[in-house]
Protein backbone atom coordinates (compact mmCIF):
# COMPACT_ATOMS: atom_id res chain seq x y z
CA UNK A 1 0.00 0.00 0.00
CA UNK A 2 1.22 3.81 -0.60
CA UNK A 3 0.28 6.15 2.24
CA UNK A 4 1.35 9.75 3.34
CA UNK A 5 4.01 9.44 6.08
CA UNK A 6 5.11 12.74 7.07
CA UNK A 7 4.20 14.52 3.91
CA UNK A 8 6.45 12.02 2.16
CA UNK A 9 4.99 9.08 0.04
CA UNK A 10 6.17 5.55 1.08
CA UNK A 11 5.21 2.30 -0.04
CA UNK A 12 5.00 -0.57 2.70
CA UNK A 13 3.99 -4.07 2.57
CA UNK A 14 0.31 -5.48 2.75
CA UNK A 15 -3.05 -3.57 2.86
CA UNK A 16 -3.24 -2.34 6.17
CA UNK A 17 -1.04 -2.45 9.32
CA UNK A 18 -1.70 -1.06 12.93
CA UNK A 19 0.14 1.58 14.04
CA UNK A 20 2.44 -0.73 16.15
CA UNK A 21 3.19 -2.16 12.87
CA UNK A 22 4.04 0.95 11.20
CA UNK A 23 6.07 1.89 14.55
CA UNK A 24 7.86 -1.33 14.16
CA UNK A 25 8.49 -1.11 10.28
CA UNK A 26 10.13 2.35 10.72
CA UNK A 27 11.83 1.44 13.36
CA UNK A 28 10.28 4.27 15.33
CA UNK A 29 11.39 3.76 18.96
CA UNK A 30 10.35 6.72 20.38
CA UNK A 31 9.03 6.95 23.66
CA UNK A 32 6.80 10.54 23.22
CA UNK A 33 5.02 10.18 19.99
CA UNK A 34 2.17 12.45 18.84
CA UNK A 35 -0.01 9.64 15.47
CA UNK A 36 -2.26 11.43 13.44
CA UNK A 37 -4.19 9.31 10.88
CA UNK A 38 -6.14 11.20 8.53
CA UNK A 39 -6.42 13.87 10.88
CA UNK A 40 -7.38 12.06 13.95
CA UNK A 41 -5.58 11.91 17.01
CA UNK A 42 -4.89 8.41 17.51
CA UNK A 43 -4.05 7.68 21.73
CA UNK A 44 -1.38 5.13 23.06
CA UNK A 45 -3.62 2.95 23.62
CA UNK A 46 -5.13 2.47 20.51
CA UNK A 47 -1.92 1.82 18.57
CA UNK A 48 -2.44 -1.92 18.81
CA UNK A 49 -6.30 -1.50 17.05
CA UNK A 50 -5.93 1.38 14.87
CA UNK A 51 -5.69 0.43 11.11
CA UNK A 52 -3.40 2.20 8.99
CA UNK A 53 -4.67 1.83 4.86
CA UNK A 54 -3.77 2.54 1.21
CA UNK A 55 -3.93 6.23 0.72
CA UNK A 56 -3.56 7.30 4.34
CA UNK A 57 -2.41 10.33 5.59
CA UNK A 58 -0.21 9.72 8.30
CA UNK A 59 1.81 11.91 10.60
CA UNK A 60 4.41 10.75 13.53
CA UNK A 61 5.70 13.53 15.76
CA UNK A 62 8.64 12.58 17.99
CA UNK A 63 8.50 14.58 20.41
CA UNK A 64 11.95 15.86 21.82
CA UNK A 65 13.14 18.48 24.69
CA UNK A 66 14.17 21.77 24.11
CA UNK A 67 12.15 25.07 23.63
CA UNK B 1 -1.15 44.64 2.45
CA UNK B 2 0.30 47.69 3.34
CA UNK B 3 1.68 46.88 7.41
CA UNK B 4 -1.70 49.54 8.55
CA UNK B 5 -3.93 47.22 7.09
CA UNK B 6 -2.17 44.04 8.35
CA UNK B 7 -1.77 45.91 11.79
CA UNK B 8 -5.81 46.95 11.89
CA UNK B 9 -6.71 42.79 10.92
CA UNK B 10 -3.81 41.73 13.75
CA UNK B 11 -5.22 44.04 16.42
CA UNK B 12 -8.42 42.23 16.69
CA UNK B 13 -6.76 39.01 17.25
CA UNK B 14 -5.84 36.67 20.36
CA UNK B 15 -3.15 34.43 20.07
CA UNK B 16 -2.65 31.58 23.13
CA UNK B 17 1.19 31.08 24.11
CA UNK B 18 1.55 27.96 26.22
CA UNK B 19 5.40 28.39 28.27
CA UNK B 20 7.29 32.09 28.13
CA UNK B 21 10.69 30.38 27.77
CA UNK B 22 13.19 30.68 24.45
CA UNK B 23 9.90 29.84 22.12
CA UNK B 24 7.40 31.43 23.62
CA UNK B 25 8.51 34.78 24.95
CA UNK B 26 10.45 35.11 21.64
CA UNK B 27 7.21 34.83 19.76
CA UNK B 28 5.11 36.40 21.61
CA UNK B 29 7.46 39.79 21.25
CA UNK B 30 7.64 39.52 17.65
CA UNK B 31 3.75 38.74 17.45
CA UNK B 32 3.25 42.06 19.29
CA UNK B 33 5.42 43.80 17.19
CA UNK B 34 3.69 42.66 14.22
CA UNK B 35 0.57 44.18 15.62
CA UNK B 36 -1.29 41.39 16.96
CA UNK B 37 -3.99 42.51 20.09
CA UNK B 38 -4.46 40.32 22.65
CA UNK B 39 -1.95 37.64 24.28
CA UNK B 40 -2.73 34.94 26.47
CA UNK B 41 0.24 33.68 28.24
CA UNK B 42 0.62 30.92 30.82
CA UNK B 43 3.58 29.94 32.73
CA UNK B 44 4.33 29.12 36.36
CA UNK B 45 8.11 29.63 35.92
CA UNK B 46 10.69 32.40 37.37
CA UNK B 47 13.23 33.76 35.31
CA UNK B 48 16.73 32.92 36.16
CA UNK B 49 20.26 34.05 34.58
CA UNK B 50 20.45 30.76 32.29
CA UNK B 51 17.49 31.61 30.61
CA UNK B 52 19.00 34.60 29.82
CA UNK B 53 21.38 32.81 26.76
CA UNK B 54 17.90 32.74 24.90
CA UNK B 55 14.93 34.08 26.71
CA UNK B 56 13.44 37.91 26.04
CA UNK B 57 14.25 38.84 29.88
CA UNK B 58 16.97 40.84 31.05
CA UNK B 59 19.43 40.64 33.83
CA UNK B 60 17.19 42.96 36.14
CA UNK B 61 14.47 40.60 35.75
CA UNK B 62 16.17 37.66 37.23
CA UNK B 63 13.52 36.04 39.99
CA UNK B 64 10.65 37.70 38.29
CA UNK B 65 7.52 35.09 37.33
CA UNK B 66 7.96 34.59 33.54
CA UNK B 67 4.60 35.64 32.67
CA UNK B 68 4.36 39.17 34.29
CA UNK B 69 8.57 39.70 33.17
CA UNK B 70 7.23 38.99 29.91
CA UNK B 71 4.18 41.32 30.20
CA UNK B 72 6.58 44.15 31.40
CA UNK B 73 8.54 43.99 28.27
CA UNK B 74 5.49 43.65 25.61
CA UNK B 75 3.83 46.72 27.52
CA UNK B 76 7.34 48.31 26.49
CA UNK B 77 7.12 47.82 23.19
CA UNK B 78 3.57 48.54 23.11
CA UNK B 79 1.08 49.79 25.90
CA UNK B 80 -2.18 49.19 24.03
CA UNK B 81 -1.62 45.45 23.68
CA UNK B 82 -3.89 43.32 26.24
CA UNK B 83 -2.13 40.87 27.95
CA UNK B 84 -3.88 37.74 29.42
CA UNK B 85 -1.25 36.76 32.01
CA UNK B 86 -1.82 32.76 33.82
CA UNK B 87 0.98 32.04 36.71
CA UNK B 88 0.10 28.71 36.73
CA UNK B 89 1.39 25.14 35.50
CA UNK B 90 -0.46 24.00 32.15
CA UNK B 91 -2.84 20.63 32.14
CA UNK B 92 -5.09 18.22 30.59
CA UNK B 93 -7.73 19.66 32.74
CA UNK B 94 -7.37 23.85 32.59
CA UNK B 95 -5.44 24.00 29.29
CA UNK B 96 -8.92 24.63 26.86
CA UNK B 97 -10.28 26.54 29.31
CA UNK B 98 -7.42 28.54 29.97
CA UNK B 99 -6.88 28.85 26.26
CA UNK B 100 -10.68 29.39 25.10
CA UNK B 101 -11.47 32.08 22.39
CA UNK B 102 -7.80 32.09 21.23
CA UNK B 103 -7.88 32.31 17.03
CA UNK B 104 -4.37 30.12 16.94
CA UNK B 105 -2.38 28.32 19.93
CA UNK B 106 1.15 28.18 20.16
CA UNK B 107 3.04 25.41 22.18
CA UNK B 108 6.35 26.46 23.16
CA UNK B 109 6.99 24.40 26.07
CA UNK B 110 10.69 22.92 26.75
CA UNK B 111 10.25 19.27 27.80
CA UNK B 112 9.45 16.43 25.40
CA UNK B 113 6.23 14.94 27.84
CA UNK B 114 4.88 18.25 28.11
CA UNK B 115 4.28 19.15 24.56
CA UNK B 116 3.22 15.62 24.28
CA UNK B 117 0.37 16.28 27.20
CA UNK B 118 -0.28 19.79 25.37
CA UNK B 119 -0.59 19.01 21.61
CA UNK B 120 -2.87 15.60 22.62
CA UNK B 121 -5.15 17.89 25.42
CA UNK B 122 -5.28 20.50 22.65
CA UNK B 123 -6.15 18.43 19.44
CA UNK B 124 -9.01 16.89 21.18
CA UNK B 125 -10.53 19.88 23.26
CA UNK B 126 -9.74 22.29 20.49
CA UNK B 127 -9.66 20.35 17.58
CA UNK B 128 -10.50 23.60 14.99
CA UNK B 129 -7.90 25.80 16.57
CA UNK B 130 -4.61 25.75 14.85
CA UNK B 131 -1.79 24.58 16.95
CA UNK B 132 1.56 26.10 16.18
CA UNK B 133 4.35 23.99 17.80
CA UNK B 134 8.39 23.57 18.06
CA UNK B 135 10.09 20.47 18.22
CA UNK B 136 13.67 20.85 17.75
CA UNK B 137 16.11 23.59 17.72
CA UNK B 138 18.73 22.58 20.23
CA UNK B 139 22.39 23.57 19.51
CA UNK B 140 23.81 25.96 16.57
CA UNK B 141 24.52 26.24 13.30
CA UNK B 142 22.70 24.19 10.69
CA UNK B 143 20.08 26.56 9.08
CA UNK B 144 18.62 24.45 6.48
CA UNK B 145 17.39 21.49 9.08
CA UNK B 146 15.11 24.18 10.22
CA UNK B 147 11.81 23.86 8.36
CA UNK B 148 8.35 23.82 8.47
CA UNK B 149 5.34 21.50 7.84
CA UNK B 150 1.98 21.15 7.96
CA UNK B 151 -0.09 18.39 9.44
CA UNK B 152 -3.99 19.28 9.50
CA UNK B 153 -4.68 21.95 11.86
CA UNK B 154 -1.53 21.14 13.46
CA UNK B 155 1.86 23.11 12.46
CA UNK B 156 5.37 22.19 13.27
CA UNK B 157 8.41 24.43 13.18
CA UNK B 158 12.14 23.01 14.01
CA UNK B 159 14.72 20.39 12.92
CA UNK B 160 12.50 17.26 14.60
CA UNK B 161 15.45 15.66 15.70
CA UNK B 162 17.83 18.23 17.38
CA UNK B 163 17.02 17.49 21.26
CA UNK B 164 18.82 19.72 24.24
CA UNK B 165 21.33 17.89 26.47
CA UNK B 166 24.33 18.83 28.42
CA UNK B 167 26.56 18.46 24.80
CA UNK B 168 23.56 20.45 22.58
CA UNK B 169 22.20 23.27 24.69
CA UNK B 170 19.14 25.06 23.57
CA UNK B 171 21.38 29.06 21.89
CA UNK B 172 19.18 32.11 20.82
CA UNK B 173 20.34 31.83 17.47
CA UNK B 174 18.49 28.52 16.57
CA UNK B 175 15.42 28.83 19.57
CA UNK B 176 14.78 32.85 18.39
CA UNK B 177 14.79 30.82 14.63
CA UNK B 178 12.29 28.82 15.51
CA UNK B 179 10.12 30.86 17.52
CA UNK B 180 10.11 33.35 15.02
CA UNK B 181 8.95 30.86 12.37
CA UNK B 182 6.06 30.15 14.48
CA UNK B 183 4.73 33.66 15.24
CA UNK B 184 5.65 34.07 10.94
CA UNK B 185 3.02 30.99 10.73
CA UNK B 186 0.83 32.78 13.05
CA UNK B 187 0.53 35.43 10.90
CA UNK B 188 0.03 33.32 7.74
CA UNK B 189 -3.43 31.76 9.65
CA UNK B 190 -4.48 34.87 10.85
CA UNK B 191 -4.01 36.96 7.52
CA UNK B 192 -5.55 33.95 5.29
CA UNK B 193 -8.05 33.30 7.34
CA UNK B 194 -9.23 36.99 6.96
CA UNK B 195 -8.39 37.32 3.50
CA UNK B 196 -10.56 34.36 2.86
CA UNK B 197 -13.67 35.64 4.73
CA UNK B 198 -13.81 39.11 2.34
Amino acid sequence: MKIQLNNNAEELAGDSMTVTDLLKVKNFTFKMLVIKINGALIRKSEYGIAQIRDGDDVHVLHLISGG
Amino acid sequence: MTFDQISKILKTKKVGIAGCGGLGSNCAVALVRAGVGTLVLADFDIVTRSNLNRQYYFMDQVGMKKTEALRENILRINPNVTIEAHDLRLTRENAAVIFKGCEVVVEAFDLADQKEMFIETILTEMPSVPLVIGLGMAGWGMNNTIHCRKADNLYICGDEISEIGPELPPIAPRVGMVANMQANVVLEILLNVESSEK
